[in-house]
């Protein structure tokens, strides 16, 4: 299944250090937040794109094989980006959603991080709709259900959250710290 | 200009040239670009060899962090896993007006696949001992050539270079040995077996859960070659694995596997059973071995350190000297050597429980597959080098 990115990079068929570099000046080109899929061939791609993500600080998503072709996913990040202030004021922390969803209760988890990000890992059931798009498919959601809005950190789920109670949403909770530090279950694509 | 088709402005080393210049305690400059993880599990070693590692993706903005670093005066030699990183970045390199930038061809791939024959000796009988170094990975196979025929003991994965030496000397392999069940490198004994006819022989105590036909190396089983006046006479020295069997040679060679080396002992952990083979493996280093004539050419199946190379390029000694020289036949107390040999080794071999299967013959993985299982040093030894 082909998960929705911002950008694709196809490297296929070409040696080291060919994967990277086209990676790199691709990158170069996305804006911060939007995710890049490489696809290669050479298997030292595996390794070179996660020391290259850790050593520019971009956000590594995950590799996923297909035959002889590896597809990774990179997440553009900053280093210095901005932290932005936690406005939402009705937050649950993790191990709290954890606790809901081991019980009876029937709640509905909104994870607004991007499809590949979704891919590598996610709560169980939760739907995913990227920040991006959260404005164009505000119908998916049912009013005045409980809803808990998660994303990496906390960040863009604060935002989602703001953005939902500005059009009439209701029981509406920011989960935090959010899936960086999610000890719970978690689903793969 | 396309990325791809830059003008080649540096020029290409062989692994056999680098060798030359690892044997010859050569100066050099290395500068390994591949990612740090790699790097630090494995690289280049050489008493005159200076290296340093700066990934090629820390250089896509510019060279100018390994121009810094990289003195004038020397050969410089730009190394990556396969080569096309090391040939980008030496281009680079070369064009900001550096001279003697090299790559090494094929990279750190080719680099532990490698065999430089070297001839040891000759034998009484008639005929030669050739050492096949596999540099990159410390590993030693032996060719023993005789009247049109040859033996190959412990041979490397690469079969190849073997079958090119005995065409070139006409000469027939006939047998192929394995002191024991390797655990850091795949044999390639039973293949080359397969493709020259020859007899494939193993010590059965180590072939319990092998799946396909072989020989049994016994005791005063000797393995003539040639008109006959070359033998090759198995000694049991177990203690590494519990199969270990040592070859003694013409009466002038002593092959000892992985029981003894130059600077160090075997370890006997990596069959996992290293509390019940503590008192085997000193047996046969200290009785078996101490009671040999000390004239002996030891030849081990492995080196540690690349100074344990001689000029040549070859790894031996005498065996009387080694009783002086050898810290591991030098323990005097039998608690201290069960110590040495059992806490604190080095780190286990890489893949080392799949490298041991595919030599039993129970799990078929491909090239691909076995070259990334045979990544790394070899430990083998306890002391770690």
């Amino acid at each position: 299944m082909d998960i929705k990115v911002d950008r694709v990079v196809d490297a296929q068929g070409l040696a080291c250090p060919m994967p990277i570099v086209r990676t790199k000046k691709a990158m170069n080109e996305l804006n911060t937040g939007q995710v890049l899929e490489l696809q290669a061939t050479d298997k030292g791609s595996v390794a070179d794109i996660q020391a290259w993500a850790n050593s520019t600080g971009h956000q590594f998503l995950g590799t996923k094989q297909e035959g002889h072709v590896y597809r990774h996913y990179v997440r553009k990040s900053e280093p210095d980006e901005v932290k932005e202030e936690m406005t939402f004021p009705h937050t649950v922390h993790n191990d709290e959603l954890e606790r809901l969803l081991n019980g009876n209760t029937e709640i509905r988890v909104v994870d607004v991080r991007e499809p590949a990000e979704y891919a590598f890992g996610h709560v169980k059931n939760a739907l995913n709709i990227p920040l991006g798009e959260l404005e164009q498919r505000l119908g998916e959601l049912i009013p005045g259900s409980e809803l808990y809005i998660i994303c990496r950190t906390g960040n863009r789920s604060n935002l989602a959250a703001n953005l939902l109670e500005e059009k009439g949403f209701k029981n509406i909770k920011n989960v935090v710290p959010g899936m960086s530090q999610w000890n719970g279950d978690v689903e793969r694509d | 200009m396309s990325e791809e088709t830059k003008p080649t402005t540096i020029t290409r080393m062989t692994p056999h040239e680098l060798t030359q210049i690892v044997a010859g305690h050569e100066e050099l400059f290395i500068l390994d670009v591949r990612n740090e993880t790699e790097f630090n599990d494995w690289k280049i070693e050489g008493e005159k060899i200076e290296i340093i590692n700066i990934p090629y993706f820390d250089l896509l903005d510019g060279i100018e962090p390994a121009l810094e670093q990289i003195p004038d005066h020397k050969r410089l030699l730009v190394v990556c896993a396969k080569e096309g990183s090391s040939q980008f970045i030496g281009e680079q390199i070369a064009e900001a007006g550096r001279e003697n930038v090299y790559y090494l061809e094929g990279g750190m791939k080719l680099w532990s696949e490698h065999l430089e024959p070297v001839k040891i000796g000759d034998l009484m009988s008639g005929g030669e001992v050739y050492q096949f170094v596999r540099i990159g990975k410390g590993c030693l196979s032996y060719m023993v050539v005789s009247d049109g025929e040859a033996v190959v003991i412990d041979s490397a994965r690469m079969i190849q270079p073997y079958l090119d030496f005995a065409q070139a000397r006409d000469v027939q392999i006939k047998h192929v040995l394995d002191t024991h069940l390797h655990a850091d490198h795949i044999s390639g004994g039973r293949e080359l077996s397969n493709v020259t006819g020859a007899a494939y022989w193993l010590p059965p105590k180590d072939a319990d859960e092998v799946t396909y036909p072989y020989n049994e190396l016994v005791e005063n089983g000797d393995i003539r070659i040639g008109t006959g006046n070359v033998n090759v006479h198995p000694i049991y020295t177990p203690g590494h694995t519990i199969g270990s069997t040592s070859f003694l040679i013409d009466d002038q060679y002593l092959l000892t596997g992985d029981i003894l080396f130059i600077a160090s002992i075997g370890r006997p952990d990596l069959a996992g059973k290293a509390e019940d083979w503590v008192s085997d493996l000193r047996n046969s280093l200290y009785e078996l071995y101490g009671g040999l004539p000390e004239h002996l050419i030891v030849l081990p199946a492995h080196f540690g350190k690349v100074n344990e190379l001689d000029v040549q390029g070859k790894v031996w000694a005498k065996l009387g000297d080694l009783f002086s020289t050898n810290p591991g036949l030098n323990i005097k107390d039998e608690t201290d050597f069960r110590k040495t040999v059992t806490e604190n080794l080095p780190p286990q071999p890489n893949a080392y429980q799949e490298i041991r299967q595919t030599n039993m013959g129970k799990i078929n993985p491909d090239e691909e597959e076995q070259r990334e299982m045979e990544i790394g040093p070899n430990r083998c030894a306890v002391h770690d080098n």
